[in-house]
């Protein structure tokens, strides 16, 4: 099939970008995005020209590399699936396809489709974690006993791959889906429950540090998600931080 | 006393690690604030390692190309990690971890390694558990179990299908918490270029900052290199495309032996290649392989007639269907291990009985699966003689609870419905046994530089079981590196911090700008990728499932002028500073041409079949792999000596004294 690409193009981080439109021809059904772009890219080397320069890695969908906002949609049209999932039998031939970064003020642009996402890492800095020492010496794991169903939903909103695609769909930018994710999947488990209350004090204060807008509950993040993170996690990090306030 | 000291601890199998870990020299809590460690890499081994050494005292500064270390490649692992923590009460022990792992590396590797590995093994549930990792769990709240291959015990403990990145998010928490200490300093978006040697000591690195595009210098006391496998040499792998052997081919080039290079895995379940377009290959996890039934037909005409689309594998009767493994693997069927698994599918594919267009596919069924647990549930639901949809649907929903998320991405690639028609597999590149030499304290063969994970050589022989590269990953970094490592810096107290401003330094840098002017160079016939496409071809055809003399001298020769082509005739688009994936990729890719090479040469050397190496000269009357104990039972590690047809071979002699070695049979 034959595609009209409009793809955003910016040499790094201090200049001005633009959307610059690539005809592409003899693009196949059973082609990944990725795929496509890098035939798109392989046309450019050839001709000498730079090529789009586009973060990628796993290509199975769970490193939660890719970023591309696709028509207006993070990871594209398809749902539950990041863009190295998508296939192009989701298009069809003469379709116009906008491709540009995952925007927000806490995700500047490094080039092209690439931007910096660190500020996700600082925030499970300030607490995503377990204050365990890793050398081992330990209860053993099946000490204390776990309802199944808290198990599950911890690892339901364990799942989340760090994508930053709830931001980029947010009218916000808000990072509430993301930081509540892992402020879940600890305050469920009883190993995570010791430090539940500063955890969710510093995570949230590392968000705001960011530049990341707030909740408004308008549920585009849950939409986006490729990994179906529930806004459930949103409202139980809201009680876990109001419960942390309270305390004092 | 040969080249090779493998430092292996004396005394009986089960008390060495104990006894080892009592004698080594230790490092006291004020004198590791005095000593810095780098790590590259930050996947499982090199996250785990960072954040325990870090824990210890010592000044940690790591470095990985990703935007993070949580997208380490360790994310992607799927069905689970071996512990020997017998919860099942099957009769699992250290002692039977061990045994399968050797049996399963087909004799190929260490003792005193592996059963350490196995030792470790529990320690490593306990410690994610209490990290916050959500293992799957029975409705009693404890931790549940499932089988893997080449085993006959249910050890394997999983996070739905997502076991990698469960508990590659369980080191980067642990990694994050000593960030915020201050103890890691955490370099991102960073490519270890070489290795810095003073006075034959590992010293610190040359590192390309990936967005900037400046050179680095970094110093430390020690390196750990932790920087995972090169099944990309091949171009098609399930590894993630920006994986590569870059940071252990420049410490090779240095000095480090590299070891059993021709020992790759080739994994039996993945999606096969739908084109030529196609940028890499997606795994179905070996779980799969607890429910999932492998078969072709049995007769040719029925095959041709489901490639023509006449006939629907659905459709075939069940005495039409060939089930190759249960007929030639009675005991183990389709849980044997991955090697053998391939093999077979292999070989009814080249007898003409595969089943998609380009004959490269057999079917993975889980018809049988649905039936027997819908029959199950319909009991327990208290449903009596339920009709068969009744059955299907229940079943399915059982299948969905434990594979669902890998039926989803099948379905999302293939645009078909695993849940009613069988899933269409083939063999792919998924990881690589060789790799650094190390010894038992997982030193290379340069003093100071350790080597970690998938990137070393040590523990899975010519083939790793399933759900065995988590837990090594883990072992090395939680509980092996951070003691061994101890004993070679105790002499290092007195040191003081290491100048960057040295000759040394000076010199690496210099030669990797050159490097780098070079590959910029090139006369612009021909893409980076075009080389790596061409070099991925000669290795999966002449080096891959099946090998043999011939193919292999050619392969060599192929790729030495491929190599040749490719430093005259290379386009690297762009500049050199700033970011450029265009170079990052050439530079990855002149490695894997030298690199591949020697994987073909070492391949060739091996007069034998073992494991995932499999030389067609050398096989039983039945096609099984036929090994040669005599003349083979040793690791070969190379030195390199410039050009790889170059390199000389060094043999470690593997020593068996509590294992009788005997032929790997899992019929």
């Amino acid at each position: 099939m034959n595609l009209h690409l409009k793809i955003w193009r910016q040499q790094n981080a201090n200049s001005k970008g633009k959307m610059v439109d690539y005809p592409i021809s003899g693009v196949e059904s059973d082609m990944s995005f990725l795929e496509m772009l890098d035939v798109l890219n392989e046309s450019l080397i050839n001709k000498g020209e730079e090529p789009i320069a586009f973060d990628h890695d796993c290509r199975e969908g769970i490193c939660g590399t890719c970023s591309l906002m696709i028509n207006g949609e993070p990871h594209g049209p398809d749902r539950l699936i990041t863009a190295c999932q998508l296939h192009m039998r989701k298009f069809k031939d003469g379709d116009t396809i906008v491709i540009e970064p995952f925007r927000a003020k806490a995700f500047p642009v490094i080039k092209d489709l690439i931007i910096d996402r660190t500020a996700f890492d600082r925030i499970q800095q300030a607490g995503g974690y377990i204050s365990v020492n890793t050398s081992g010496n330990t209860v053993d794991a099946n000490a204390i006993p776990i309802e199944k169903h808290k198990a599950d939903e911890a690892m339901d909103a364990a799942t989340c791959i760090g994508c930053g695609a709830c931001v980029a769909a947010c009218k916000n930018a808000s990072a509430m889906l993301f930081t509540s994710a892992k402020v879940s999947q600890f305050s469920l488990l009883p190993q995570g429950r010791v430090e539940a209350t500063e955890r969710v004090q510093n995570m949230v204060r590392q968000m705001d540090l960011e530049g990341f807008g707030n909740c408004t509950n308008t549920g585009a993040c849950e939409v986006e998600c490729p990994k179906g993170i529930s806004l459930e996690n949103i409202a139980r990090m809201n009680r876990e931080y109001l419960m942390a306030t309270s305390k004092g | 006393m040969a080249v090779l000291d493998s430092k292996i601890p004396t005394g009986p199998l089960a008390e060495k690690w104990t006894k080892h870990k009592n004698e080594i020299d230790l490092v006291n809590p004020a004198n590791k604030r005095n000593i810095d460690i780098i790590i590259v890499g930050t996947g499982l081994a090199g996250g785990s390692a960072a954040a325990t050494l870090a824990e210890l005292g010592y000044n940690v500064k790591t470095f990985c190309y990703q935007d993070s270390p949580r997208r380490a490649h360790s994310i992607a692992a799927q069905g689970g990690i071996n512990a020997s923590k017998n919860y099942q009460g099957d009769g699992d022990s250290d002692y039977r971890l061990f045994y399968d792992t050797i049996k399963g590396g087909d004799y190929r590797s260490r003792e005193a390694n592996v059963y350490r590995l196995a030792e470790v093994s529990g320690n490593i549930i306990d410690q994610c558990v209490a990290q916050g990792v959500p293992f799957a769990r029975e409705y009693g709240g404890l931790l549940d179990n499932r089988s893997f291959g080449g085993v006959l015990v249910s050890r394997t403990f999983y996070a739905k299908g997502q076991t990698g990145q469960q508990l590659l998010l369980g080191a980067y928490g642990a990694m994050n918490r000593q960030i915020q200490r201050g103890k890691i300093k955490s370099h991102t978006r960073h490519e270890m270029l070489d290795l810095v040697l003073i006075d034959g000591k590992a010293r610190g690195i040359i590192a390309r900052d990936l967005i900037s595009g400046e050179i680095e210098r970094h110093s430390a006391h020690a390196v750990v290199l932790a920087t995972g496998g090169y099944g990309n040499v091949f171009y098609l792998s399930t590894m993630a495309m920006g994986c590569n052997v870059t940071a252990a081919w420049r410490a090779h080039r240095r000095g480090a032996f590299f070891a059993n290079p021709c020992f790759t895995q080739i994994h039996p379940t993945c999606i096969p290649v739908s084109g030529d377009h196609q940028s890499k290959l997606t795994l179905m996890s070996e779980s799969l392989r607890n429910d999932g039934r492998i078969w072709v037909p049995k007769r040719k005409e029925d095959t041709q007639a489901i490639r023509e689309g006449k006939l629907k594998p659905t459709e075939l009767k069940e005495e039409d269907r060939d089930y190759f493994l249960e007929r030639r693997y009675p005991a183990f069927g389709n849980l044997v291990p991955r090697d053998v698994a391939s093999r077979a599918a292999k070989e009814r594919c080249d007898a003409g009985f595969g089943v998609n267009k380009t004959g490269e596919a057999v079917y993975l069924d889980f018809s049988s699966a649905i039936a027997r647990y819908g029959n199950e549930k319909a009991l327990t639901s208290g449903i009596k003689n339920p009709d068969k949809d009744t059955v299907t649907k229940l079943g399915k929903e059982i299948i969905a609870a434990k594979y669902g998320n890998l039926f989803q991405m099948y379905e999302k690639i293939v645009d078909e419905n695993p849940y009613n028609t069988p899933m269409m597999i083939y063999p792919a590149v998924h990881y690589t046994m060789g790799g650094l030499w190390v010894d038992y304290n997982l030193q290379t063969t340069i003093p100071g530089c350790y080597s970690a994970g998938e990137a070393n050589f040590s523990d899975h022989g010519a083939n790793r079981l399933g759900a065995s590269a988590l837990m090594q990953g883990l072992a090395d970094g939680y509980f092996v590196l951070p003691y061994t490592i101890g004993d070679y810096l105790s002499d290092d107290i007195q040191t003081g911090p290491i100048s960057t401003d040295s000759p040394e330094f000076e010199e690496v840098e210099k030669g990797i700008k050159e490097r780098i002017d070079r590959l910029m160079s090139g006369s612009g016939k021909h893409s980076v990728d075009y080389y790596h496409k061409k070099l991925g071809k000669i290795m999966w055809n002449k080096c891959g499932m099946s090998r043999n003399a011939e193919d292999l001298k050619s392969a060599i020769d192929e790729i030495a002028a491929l190599r040749k082509d490719f430093w005259e005739n290379v386009k690297v688009t762009g500049g050199k500073q700033g970011m450029n994936t265009e170079l990052e990729k050439a530079g990855r890719v002149s490695d894997f041409l030298e690199l591949g090479e020697l994987f073909a040469k070492d391949a060739l050397q091996r007069n034998e079949s073992c494991g995932g190496h499999f030389r067609e000269e050398y096989q039983t009357p039945e096609g099984e792999a036929l090994r040669d104990d005599e003349n083979f039972k040793y690791v070969a590690a190379w030195e390199y000596k410039g050009e790889p047809k170059d390199a000389v071979l060094h043999k470690e002699e593997l020593v068996y004294e509590n294992i009788k070695v005997k032929t790997r049979s899992y019929k």
